[in-house]
């Protein structure tokens, strides 16, 4: 038996709804239609009620989760493509994300976003949202790069009191696959090292993971010795499991499938350099996709991201400074 | 249509009792104490931020507080104070949060309107017009997978908000889910300095109810006879599973869109108008006409409600404000493993 990424996110909804009465699903065509991924395939049949098809209004998507989540419910709310969520922009910053510091009142809403790029999706079924929602006070950022962690890391979304994005890559949907769920997971806020080696840390997450994991393999017929570190949760950050690794290789590359500016990349590379500067033998780098739009011709788009190559260039650079 | 007492007793509609009169004519009268006594801190310096008054809506607001039960919802637009005293919001906490007391519900975290009890129904609204409406359908949306029955919630914004993405969503929304939701619209003809004419181009903000599939309701916001029948007609009607209801009642703003604003730019013929009357003056005299009250009484309430306001405002003068080196200030997550960068 195996299951891809796509199917984890089904059955932890699955597994939600069916353990927890407060859970509901509400988002364009999540019905009984299963949604634009089919990432809610069957569960309305399954959950009857509890799975509902949404008007498209992501504001007030988001406004009717909040205020279910106000009288104790636990809404999964799913936005047909990430790029979307912007129209709920002012509803997740500003009456989710406050909710708990101004009121008390804790709002266990979860957004879950189809991101990031595949070939021929273009500028706007492509967006990566963390950055924008990591830099607002009180939300959760969580970008799993595998099954596993797609998996464990949506129950405990649902699980937590505080407001979630959940950034699942919609390249990783049907491509990732594992032999099984996990039975135990790291939890929340805890980075995990996808690959060990001592002479370089590349720190990513979501996608990116895996286009580094590979540039790893390039390098190490090279004869380097490449560590990864998966962030998994970009808000909370994990600084010491960055600074542990940083501490082994003393050279840094940040990876990211966002734009360059600001971003969780910048956020890596300046704990780093302002907590660990003395740890560092080489300038901390960083490598991001371009500041443009998602372009749509895949000529353009696979030039656009960070690619297994372009990360193994980057790294040698850093490995040689 | 916008429909007289007098109408409505001919259409057998049941008119509201004396006693409800009275209930929601004492909030009137608390709330623009209240008020006034909001303005005078703000001209001595004593508030920090915006003071938001609604002199002129008091009839509106009181007759949507007097129409909920405890257990209903209620999102206030900012010149609700009436509205939320009806619906037991405890004078100290508008005191409180106007002036930063740790001990008032948004504990000198927000300030003046944006205060509330979630939990208790009373949304603390964000500033951003149009986004509680959403809000309040969820609440209801909620109780209604919950098997809670009986209980409606009211969305009150103003002609201003009507023109936001917000808006619409959220209404469309509540009419496709079929929620007890009560929108009204307090169209008091300005938002902040823009006329509506400035603002929408349909004849009345009520024309839109048919293209939501809602039904809407006109009612004369200076009158608090007629905003108690209709505003209670519209919650019953909510509460008795007929589907969201809209309300729009006009009237004008007798004062600037906050403190800081003299409102030089109110049309003169609007203010002689029969908007431009004010809804308290005319309650008081409709009570008495009706020989529901006389003069001594009502001179007694105004005392009372003034000995209340001082006593709160002398209490919370006393209470402390916010600790900036209270640890916990710096955490905008509920689960403490979460927080960091906080040093
Ligand atoms: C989305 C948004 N845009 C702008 C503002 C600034 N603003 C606050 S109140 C106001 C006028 C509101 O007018 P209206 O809805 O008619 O309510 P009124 O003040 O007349 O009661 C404006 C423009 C805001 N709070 N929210
Ligand atoms: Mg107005």
């Amino acid at each position: 038996m195996s299951i891809t990424y796509l199917e984890a996110i089904r059955e932890a909804q699955a597994k939600a709804l069916a353990d927890d009465p407060r859970v509901f699903i509400y988002g364009q065509d999540v019905g009984n239609f299963g949604g634009a991924f089919k990432a809610t395939k069957g569960l309305a049949k399954q959950f009857p009620g509890r799975v509902l098809d949404s008007p498209i209004s992501e504001d007030a998507m988001t406004g009717l989760a909040i205020g279910a989540a106000i009288e104790g419910m636990r809404p999964i709310v799913e936005m047909q493509f990430a790029d979307f969520s912007t129209v709920a922009f002012n509803q997740i910053v500003n009456q989710a994300g406050t909710m708990f510091w101004r009121t008390n009142v804790t709002c266990p809403v979860v957004v879950r976003l189809p991101c990031g790029g595949t070939a021929g999706s273009g500028p706007f079924h492509s967006q990566m949202m963390e950055a924008i929602y990591a830099h607002y006070p009180g939300l959760i950022v969580l970008t799993p790069a595998t099954v596993e962690d797609a998996y464990s890391m949506l129950l405990e979304a649902v699980a937590l009191d505080d407001p979630v994005i959940f950034c699942e890559h919609k390249f990783l949907y049907y491509h990732l696959k594992a032999e099984k769920l996990p039975t135990e997971a790291l939890p929340v806020g805890k980075a995990r090292i996808a690959r060990e080696g001592r002479d370089l840390t590349i720190v990513t997450y979501s996608a990116m993971l895996h286009e580094s994991l590979a540039a790893a393999a390039e390098l190490r017929n090279e004869g380097w010795e490449v560590e990864v570190v998966d962030l998994r949760s970009v808000k909370p950050l994990d600084t010491d499991t960055v600074m542990a690794s940083v501490a082994r290789t003393g050279r840094l590359l940040c990876v990211g499938e966002a734009w360059p500016w600001g971003g969780v990349t910048a956020e890596v590379i300046t704990r780093v350099v302002s907590e660990g500067f003395d740890l560092l033998d080489a300038p901390p780098q960083r490598l991001n996709a371009k500041d443009t739009p998602v372009p749509y011709h895949p000529n353009l788009w696979s030039a656009h991201r960070p690619t297994a190559r372009t990360i193994a260039s980057a790294a040698r650079k850093t490995l040689q400074s | 249509m916008v429909q007289s007492v007098a109408e409505a007793a001919t259409n057998n509609e049941v008119l509201p009792s004396p006693e409800i009169h009275l209930r929601a004519y004492r909030f009137m009268l608390l709330a623009r104490v209240l008020d006034d006594k909001f303005a005078s801190l703000y001209r001595a310096g004593k508030i920090m931020g915006g003071v938001f008054l609604g002199r002129g809506q008091e009839a509106l607001s009181a007759a949507i507080g007097v129409s909920l039960r405890e257990g209903d919802i209620f999102a206030p637009l900012i010149r609700d104070l009436a509205g939320r005293l009806a619906f037991n919001e405890p004078i100290l906490d508008s005191v409180r949060t106007y002036l930063g007391s740790i001990e008032g519900p948004m504990r000198g975290r927000d300030g003046n309107i944006h205060r509330g009890r979630p939990k208790e129904g009373q949304l603390a609204m964000i500033s951003h017009l149009g986004a509680m409406i959403s809000v309040v359908n969820g609440g209801l949306f909620a109780r209604r997978m919950r098997g809670i029955k009986g209980t409606v919630g009211v969305a009150c914004c103003g002609d201003g908000a009507t023109s936001t993405g917000a808006f619409h969503e959220a209404i469309n929304q509540a009419a496709v889910e079929k929620l007890p939701l009560v929108m009204v619209v307090a169209d008091n003809q300005y938002a902040y300095s823009t006329p509506t004419n400035r603002q929408f181009a349909c004849r009345s903000l009520v024309d839109r109810a048919v293209g939501y599939g809602l039904r809407g309701d006109e009612v004369d916001g200076t009158n608090l006879s007629d905003c108690l029948r209709v505003v209670g007609a519209a919650v019953d009607r909510a509460r008795a599973g007929e589907g969201p209801q809209l309300v729009v009642a006009h009237l004008l703003r007798l004062c600037g869109h906050g403190e800081h604003d003299d409102a030089g730019y109110i049309d003169a013929n609007l203010k002689n108008s029969e908007l431009g009357r004010d809804c308290l003056k005319l309650a008081e005299k409709w009570i008495q006409q009706q020989g529901w009250t006389d003069t001594a009484t009502l001179a007694q309430w105004r005392s009372e409600a003034i000995q209340k306001v001082e006593e709160a405002v002398a209490t919370v003068q006393r209470e402390a404000g916010p600790d900036p080196f209270e640890k916990n200030y710096w955490s905008a997550l509920s689960n403490p493993k979460f927080v960091e960068g906080n040093e």
